[in-house]
């Protein structure tokens, strides 16, 4: 084991969680990511990995939860894969040996900072930091939107209280921040 | 005594009585009042001075149309010039002051403009203000800004946040009045989702201001009980106090929301307005309409305004302007104000009706045929002069005058995408006409349908077809019965013979005005407009554009058609720029991008710099030094010396993958990529299509089918937009895959001849790093710190032996702090950009200063990096005749001849003994900076065929800042030309 002690996103060494009005936004840390891009002619078997992998193959604007690994859609033929970090750090490595060559696996664990925010009030918090319509969004819906100018994908997950929202990991104070801001002004 | 124009009824809070100010002088009023119902309650009926004569003035309107009721509204920090009076939420402890007069409303010294009026005609600074051609701007100009009328800012920031937000809905309904309500009603029953806004703190519209009955309640009775409803509906959102300021593509509508605007500070948090972006699959504009006035003679005393104002006072708000009123109409909708008011109590001197067959009940006196042809009363009138069908004339004493010219339509949101409003005769004005915005319907007295029932018809069908047409069951249902009155209304825009007869009242242009830019052939409505700035005030000519053009017409000779209208623009009624800005203000302008080390480095007391959204450790100050360069120059020598770090994680990272990846980066690169070793690392130059160079970086193989591929920190984006460009559109048969990796990886440069042993102690003894086993260039997958996975790359910025270590980034700040410690023997230090940028420069290193979109391969001395073997983006166009000119710019060092002259970065060079001007340029200085190992200021320049003048000594001018001495042309390679520590 390496003696290295991981920062999160927010730069702490635990979890900041925030309780506001009728929302608790919590920093999620735990979890690895993994992209997954089928390869040039490989799209079927491809396929077949995602499928036996998460369950699914989600199409444009959709993911699949899934124990342990659950993914998204990211573009033609590509996925993110998620799974808990606790036990999935090398997921990409895992992902690798499981498509060889019918993908292209990225590790994308640190590239993305994740905000999960429940409750009652998730809905207004959403329609006033991207123009994605979140009150459409059922369970299993995931959407690439801008908040705050950051590119940021929204998946709207099981209870429909619970949103998770994945932005870029240099930028998670600013997204953090644009979260607390608008939690207050509609507590 | 207060409140001596109250009235009974209304729909006022009696029991809620709010203290508040104006000019200083304590008044009260209720809870429901506006700031000008408030004051007209306590028989203030002079509120502003108008912006170019100083007239008094009090409310034209009551609505967000007006013109004159123009103030200051709160105080210090939240002072808000220009704002309407008519539309302020009273507040208790509210705090509003006149403007644009000095020093009192009543007595103000400018009102001698109005002495001078004859010489302020249209245009009159078009013509006076002409000579000296210097004066305009330092004297003119000025003297009239400080003249005019505007309200003045508090000089200090906003303290109140804004924000902004995104709406969905099947149905957008802008307006709530009997129109919009029924609209409502009907969609929200059908279950679509609905969106109903009004900028009104009480939805209802004219039902509030009305004593006509709906059914067999009153018609604000029925307005409650339907918003009640509409509230109970999940489907339905009702937003009062928002404005729909614009209609934009697509269904997509502005919004804003005065959430904060009726309190007297927002709640802690919360935000004072919300700017929306609605998206509409279908809307209905129910804007209502707005009664227009009559010009004639000095029609612009306060006292004077809209009937239908002044009905909405006495029956909404329960005021009257005056106890005893005249009314001048040329239609029936005069007589409903008389009726209305004499109801409540005041008197009703006499209406004024200029049609010869007007009607009359004999409930008070009415003068068929009649026309106002003067007013009296200095602050405020005090009485009329009629001019009878005889001709004879008659004085009518009375406080106030309602006056009514018929009703235009709202059509401004049917004009943001340029409709053109077509004219309908029968109501003598302008309705919605031409193509409208997408999924817009026009419904109710917008459309035209002045009547209760013809509004409340109108909106319920409209959304019928409007829910139905997106997959909704819906009916009308049972319309409510409701007044069904005809439109009897005889145009009558204005009186003959006035001298001065006020058309646009906030930007003080009269009838005779309109004449004259008529008389000097600006005829066209667009010149009229500009030439005599009707319209083109704050509320964008409601109540005065159709009067303009009728007396545009009727002096042109034309039918008002024929005349013409101007274009209505967002916003629909004047926004804070607050609201625009939203959330994106002062420190939170924009999203920052901070580095893993950011923490350390704060610690460090570093010095940020903004590179992009980036904040990057500029340079990392130690006690005792006092001047940044001071800090450079130790991080300088101290890194060339032993061992420096820096975080170079900003850069640009893209992963490429795929069996096509190596022919795929031949294509993006000038130079060869094929044949890149797994293992090993290549510089590389990237030319856009026109051959100009576009970024540089390295292409790392880790394996057969997969590249790390590097960027600058500025071209990140763009450069990964442009291989997205080519892998889709230009080869999408090559099987390559592009992901960004940017923020998932720690990148951190270690450079100095320590380099290797310091990274010895972090890299995992089973790696070897010596040079024989990771040579310049190396490249590989590697373990740190006892098991860490990590990427190692042996490539150099600053020409030392260096490495840059990547791990993943939740490490990187334990990384950069074992690194330090590690280094503690080696002296160890943390260097910024600017100590990246010195090296560079020693180095002889392109960067962006140099990668400027001006300079080719040829220009950055690497034209035999152009392969001519392969076909690649922009190496055929690189051949171009004009990159490739005898005399091209080459990238060249210089050194000061007088070693204590620096050679700034901006620079102008000069053949010694040539002309200095634009013609006789050699070239220019890119990128500068002071060199501690050379003990002098050192430069990278494109000199004109540079590459044949080393050891040249040329003129380096700034005429701007007024240097001019000699520099030497040397190699742009000032350390370690040969290359040998790097290899080390």
């Amino acid at each position: 084991m390496h003696k290295l002690n991981p920062m999160n996103a927010l730069g702490g060494n635990a979890a900041q969680v925030d309780k506001i009005g009728h929302l608790t936004l919590s920093e999620n840390n735990n979890l690895a990511l993994a992209s997954v891009s089928a390869r040039l002619g490989n799209q079927n078997a491809c396929h077949k990995h995602v499928k036996a992998l998460i369950g699914d193959v989600p199409g444009p604007g959709s993911c699949r939860f899934n124990d342990p690994v659950s993914g998204y859609w990211m573009g033609p033929d590509s996925w993110m894969m998620i799974a808990p970090h606790d036990t999935h750090e090398h997921l990409a490595t895992d992902l690798k040996a499981r498509f060889a060559q019918t993908a292209s696996i990225t590790e994308q664990t640190d590239g993305w900072c994740c905000f999960d925010v429940q409750g009652e009030t998730v809905e207004r918090l959403i329609e006033r930091l991207c123009n994605i319509n979140i009150r459409e969004m059922k369970s299993g819906d995931a959407h690439r939107t801008s908040i705050e100018h950051l590119s940021c994908f929204v998946l709207r997950c099981d209870p429909m209280d619970h949103v998770r929202i994945f932005g870029p990991r240099s930028s998670a104070g600013s997204l953090h921040h644009a979260l607390v801001t608008v939690m207050k002004a509609i507590a | 005594m207060t409140q001596t124009n109250r009235l009974d009824g209304g729909l006022i809070n009696r029991s809620q009585t709010y203290s508040f100010k104006f000019d200083g002088k304590s008044m009260q009023g209720h809870e429901g009042d506006t700031l000008a119902s408030a004051l007209l309650a306590n028989d203030v009926r002079l509120m502003g001075r108008s912006f170019k004569y100083h007239r008094p003035r009090g409310p034209l309107t009551s609505g967000s149309e007006e013109p004159n009721a123009i103030v200051e509204l709160r105080e210090g920090a939240r002072k808000e010039p220009n704002t309407r009076a008519t539309t302020a939420e009273l507040f208790d402890g509210l705090h509003a002051n006149s403007q644009n007069r000095w020093p009192s409303l009543a007595f103000d010294v400018m009102a001698i403009n109005d002495r001078f009026s004859q010489f302020l005609a249209a245009g009159f600074y078009y013509k006076t203000f002409m000579w000296p051609a210097a004066f305009w701007e330092k004297v003119y100009e000025p003297i009239i800004r400080k003249a005019a009328g505007l309200g003045t800012l508090s000089h200090q920031p906003d303290p109140d946040c804004y924000d902004k937000g995104f709406l969905h809905c099947d149905l957008l309904i802008i307006g709530a009045g009997p129109s919009g309500l029924a609209a409502a009603l009907t969609a929200g029953r059908a279950g679509a989702q609905v969106i109903l806004a009004d900028e009104d703190f009480v939805l209802g519209g004219r039902l509030n201001s009305e004593t006509f009955a709906i059914n067999e309640d009153t018609a604000n009775a029925w307005a409650a009980a339907s918003v009640a409803e509409l509230m109970s509906m999940p489907n339905v959102r009702v937003m009062s106090r928002t404005t729909i300021i614009g209609a934009f593509d697509h269904g997509v509508y502005g919004a804003v929301e005065r959430v904060s605007d009726h309190v007297a500070t927002p709640a802690e948090g919360k935000p004072r307005q919300i700017l929306w972006r609605v998206y509409s699959k279908q809307a209905i504009l129910a804007a209502g309409a707005t009664e227009r006035p009559i010009a004639f003679q000095m029609n612009d005393r306060p006292g004077i305004m809209l009937a239908s104002a002044m009905r909405a006072y006495a029956n909404r708000w329960a005021v009257t302007p005056a106890h005893c009123v005249a009314i001048f109409t040329n239609n029936d909708d005069g007589h409903r104000t008389a009726a209305d008011l004499r109801s409540k109590g005041v008197t009703i001197a006499a209406v004024v009706d200029t049609r010869p067959d007007a009607p009359s009940t004999g409930a008070y006196e009415t003068i068929a045929g009649g026309q106002i042809t003067n007013t009296q009363g200095r602050l405020g009138l005090t009485a009329v002069e009629v001019t009878l069908p005889t001709g004879t004339t008659r004085t009518l004493s009375c406080g106030a005058l309602g006056v009514s010219g018929g009703w235009n339509p709202n059509v401004h949101m049917t004009c943001h995408q340029r409709g053109r409003p077509e004219w309908n005769e029968k109501i003598a004005a302008f309705v919605p006409g031409g193509t409208l915005p997408t999924g817009l319907t026009v419904v109710g007295a917008a459309n035209g349908d002045l009547s209760t029932h013809g509004a409340l018809d109108g909106g319920a069908n409209a959304a019928v077809k409007a829910v139905v047409d997106l997959g909704y069951s819906a009916k009308t249902g049972d319309v409510p019965v409701a007044e069904d009155a005809p439109i009897n209304i005889t145009p009558f825009w204005h009186v003959n013979g006035a001298k001065r007869a006020w058309v646009d009242q906030q930007n003080d242009v009269t009838a005779k005005d309109v004449v004259l830019a008529h008389k000097e052939n600006f005829t066209s409505v667009e010149h009229l407009k500009r030439y005599t700035t009707l319209g083109m005030a704050t509320d964008q000519g409601k109540t005065s554009n159709m009067a303009g053009l009728a007396i545009m017409a009727e002096v042109a000779g034309k039918q008002i058609p024929q005349v013409g209208t101007t274009v209505f623009r967002p916003p629909y009624t004047p926004t804070a720029i607050g609201a625009f800005a939203g959330r994106s203000r002062d420190e939170n302008f924009r999203p920052v991008r901070k580095t893993p080390s950011h923490q350390y480095a704060d610690e460090q007391g570093a010095v940020f710099v903004e590179v992009g959204m980036w904040l990057r450790a500029q340079w990392f100050p130690k006690a005792g030094e006092t001047h940044w360069r001071e800090s450079v120059d130790r991080e300088v020598l101290q890194t060339r010396n032993s061992v420096g770090i820096c975080d170079v994680t900003t850069l640009g990272k893209i992963d490429v993958q795929g069996a096509d990846a190596a022919i795929f980066l031949n294509k993006i690169y000038c130079n060869p990529f094929a044949k890149v070793p797994v293992g090993k690392v290549r510089y590389g130059l990237m030319l856009r299509e026109d051959g100009i160079a576009m970024d540089d970086g390295t292409a790392a193989r880790l394996a057969e089918d997969h590249f790390v591929v590097t960027t600058t920190t500025a071209n990140a984006v763009g450069v990964y937009r442009h291989m997205e460009f080519v892998r889709q559109c230009l080869y999408p048969d090559m099987d390559v895959q592009l992901i960004s990796t940017t923020e998932a990886w720690a990148q951190f440069s270690v450079a100095g001849p320590n380099a290797r042993k310091l990274l010895q102690k972090i890299v995992d003894r089973e790696h070897d790093i010596g040079n024989d086993a990771f040579p310049y260039m190396a490249c590989g997958e590697i373990t740190v710190c006892g098991g860490l996975r990590a990427r190692l790359f042996r490539i150099s910025f600053s020409g030392e032996l260096a490495y840059e270590i990547a791990v993943p980034t939740r490490y990187g700040d334990a990384l950069v702090r074992k690194m330090m410690e590690a280094g503690k023997e080696f002296d160890a230090v943390m260097y910024g950009t600017e100590t990246l940028g010195v090296m560079r420069i020693e180095k002889g290193h392109a960067a962006g200063n140099e990668l400027n979109g001006t300079t080719s391969a040829l220009n950055l001395g690497m034209a035999r990096m152009v392969s001519k073997k392969k076909d690649s983006i922009g190496s055929t166009l690189s051949e171009r005749e004009g990159l490739n000119e005898g005399d091209a710019l080459k990238l060249v060092g210089l050194k000061p001849v007088n070693p204590d002259d620096p050679v700034p970065a901006g620079s102008h060079l000069m053949t010694k003994g040539s002309t200095v001007d634009a013609a006789h340029d050699q070239g220019y200085v890119t990128s500068a900076c002071y060199s501690p190992n050379l003990g002098h200021h050192i430069a990278l320049a494109f000199l004109k065929s540079g590459d044949t003048r080393i050891g040249e000594v040329v003129r380096l001018v700034s005429p701007l800042t007024g240097i001019d001495h000699d520099v030497e042309v040397v190699s742009a390679h000032f350390v370690d030309p040969e290359g040998e520590r790097l290899r080390a």
